[in-house]
């Protein structure tokens, strides 16, 4: 079985019921959007990461343009929630979320991967603004994170830390670490969203290094463990606000997702973790992004 | 002017509890400072910074990796984070946290490196930590220093939590000489010259500065005039200070509890090759890895010595002398 295809197993809450359509509607649409936007810099570059970036659309579209207490007149506001995006390679999505929030012009994502770009091949953080940490050596994202989380209890501050996992990235020793330091700690202002893709470079992640059951292992842990299907931006906007009332240990959002999301002939398929589309297929993937962004239309 | 040095040399003192206060009255004077340890709070006495600011210390179990990246994390948040484990484990398990995180992503966390050199004497090689230098030497952003006793500790550790950027503080273990007296003013990425001399100059780094000045003073008396330098920053590097020694001396020696490959001699030799190649010897731990044993008859057994300091002085004093020509000739017949 395609762990994309896995539905959620943990406990199910009532997703769907705190945001109005047409919020839901609007972000759904941008993330169709996206994936266009990102299709178009890969191909141009022919370099990037396509898979991953088109399967965490719609949690990142749902963190920058509803959840995130953020200013992206002022990047570095003190107060700002952070984002760690540990899953690095996947950045082409980060940018064309980051540019169309504000942080920078959405011209500059014609620059992705080139040179005296700000938008290096992965993450740099003070170089591009809405980048918090370097990422792409993959790992780092969840004892990175319970360090802000730390900083963050210090000082007394509301302020919340979100970090973006692959499920091939649990492979990485330097995770469970990080669990364990989230869970010492009690990091309750500390939520992570593993984009639960099922496909690594070179294959399943069942096959590569079998990581389930995901949310049994954060469960152990001790982590409070929601899950859901990652598409469905209903259920993404409501495990982000459901992880906000959990006051005694850190949250895991399992997203359950689909590498290549929206392009038929990439999705689950490892040889779109790091594709390069010619031009026949990158006609043939616009037009199905185009159509699915138009299903979100009035 | 007060003098520097202490003649003689005051009895030894820990350097790990040098560290252990000097983090204590840092913590008193920064309240953005932090703590963390990879549960070695015990061996390097950060437990006394623990004991006296226990909600700014976190101990995050045997875990480097983790260790450098929560601290990257509390530097996100505008602390000045210390990250304290053994030396050799930041060279090579936490490497890529330090090369990615600290040097590219300039994240502003500190490295206490404990028991650096072979300090860590009984535990052997496994917990020597020879190629430090050279490792971080090679990262870009990076700062290194190493203080040379337990003043310098005092002096150096409220300038590197101040320094702006990465900086990995090379600690011994064991109870060093006290070289210096109160009128220390070591300022991070300035050498300073301890003794004047003509002949040659000894540079030297950490434990080897108490054997240099030692070393200087019988040679005087064999009518050898070294000047004596101590390269407390190891980066960014005083090539104005080397390349003028390289120039009045004509002749240097490098002295360090490290590799004779990329660390202080490797730097040194870097320098002067472009600026004022002049002979050069290196006394340090040839390219191999040490064994276990007493500390002091480690480094003896290793080569880490005032003798050997000497010999290398002779011997880079005699080539200085020599042509080329005859040098050649000498390794040769040798």
């Amino acid at each position: 079985m395609n762990a994309a295809t896995v539905g959620p197993t943990a406990e199910v809450y009532p997703y769907g019921v705190r945001h109005s359509a047409k919020m839901i509607k609007d972000l759904s649409m941008r993330a169709w959007q996206y994936r266009a936007q990102v299709l178009r810099m890969v191909y141009e570059r022919k370099s990037g990461h396509i898979g991953g970036a088109f399967s965490i659309a719609e949690i990142l579209t749902a963190l920058y343009f509803h959840h995130l207490r953020i200013d992206p007149e002022n990047p570095y506001w003190k107060e700002r929630d952070r984002l760690i995006f540990s899953k690095g390679h996947a950045c082409a999505m980060l940018y064309t979320v980051l540019a169309h929030r504000g942080y920078f012009p959405v011209e500059e994502l014609s620059t992705f991967r080139a040179l005296d770009s700000r938008l290096q091949g992965h993450p740099e953080p003070a170089k591009t603004p809405g980048i918090e940490v370097a990422a792409g050596p993959l790992g780092h994202g969840v004892a990175i994170g319970a360090g802000m989380a730390l900083a963050a209890r210090l000082t007394g501050s509301h302020r919340r830390i979100y970090v973006i996992l692959g499920d091939g990235e649990l492979n990485c020793g330097v995770i469970w670490e990080g669990l364990m330091l989230g869970a010492k700690f009690g990091l309750d202002n500390l939520k992570i969203i593993v984009d639960c893709n099922g496909v690594q470079q070179t294959g399943t992640t069942a096959h590569i290094m079998p990581t389930e059951p995901i949310a049994d292992k954060w469960a152990a842990f001790n982590w409070h463990v929601l899950e859901i299907h990652g598409h469905n931006m209903a259920h993404v906007l409501d495990a982000l606000d459901q992880a906000d009332e959990i006051h005694d240990r850190p949250t895991v959002i399992v997203a359950r997702t689909t590498k290549g999301k929206g392009v038929s002939f990439m999705e689950g398929s490892p040889l779109w973790h790091g594709g390069v589309p010619n031009e026949k297929q990158f006609e043939q993937a616009m037009s199905e992004l185009e159509e699915g962004a138009a299903q979100w239309q009035a | 002017m007060a003098s520097l040095i202490r003649d003689p040399f005051g009895p030894s003192e820990s350097m790990r509890k040098a560290y252990g206060e000097a983090l204590v009255e840092l913590g008193h004077a920064r309240k953005d400072v932090v703590v963390l340890s990879a549960d070695v709070q015990s061996s390097d006495f950060s437990n006394m910074f623990e004991l006296r600011f226990p909600d700014r210390f976190f101990n995050v179990g045997i875990a480097e990796p983790a260790l450098v990246d929560a601290a990257v994390g509390l530097a996100n948040g505008g602390f000045i984070p210390i990250a304290n484990t053994f030396a050799f484990l930041f060279e090579t398990r936490a490497l890529e946290m330090v090369r990615t995180h600290l040097c590219y992503g300039k994240a502003n966390v500190k490295l206490a490196g404990a028991y650096a050199g072979l300090s860590d004497s009984f535990d052997g090689p496994t917990h020597h930590s020879i190629t430090d230098l050279a490792i971080f030497r090679s990262l870009p952003r990076m700062t290194i220093v190493v203080p040379a006793d337990a003043l310098a500790v005092a002096r150096l550790l409220p300038q590197v939590a101040a320094w702006d950027g990465p900086v990995f503080l090379r600690l011994c273990r064991n109870e060093v000489p006290q070289i210096y007296t109160s009128v220390y003013d070591p300022v991070i990425g300035k050498g300073i010259t301890l003794v004047d001399g003509e002949d040659v100059t000894i540079i030297a780094c950490g434990v080897l500065v108490a054997d240099s000045l030692r070393a200087a003073r019988v040679l005087r008396d064999e009518g050898i005039s070294a000047c004596v330098v101590e390269m407390h920053t190891i980066k960014p590097f005083d090539t104005e200070l080397v390349t003028q020694c390289a120039r009045l001396t004509g002749a240097i020696v490098t002295a360090e509890e490290h590799s004779i490959i990329g660390g202080l001699g490797g730097a040194v030799a870097e320098c002067i090759v472009s600026t004022c190649p002049v002979p050069l010897e290196r006394v340090g731990i040839a390219d191999t890895f040490a064994e276990c044993g007493p500390y002091t008859e480690l480094i003896d057994k290793y080569g880490l010595t005032a003798d050997a300091i000497m010999e290398a002085v002779r011997r880079v004093v005699k080539r200085k002398a020599s042509t080329n020509e005859e040098f050649a000739e000498e390794i040769r017949s040798a």
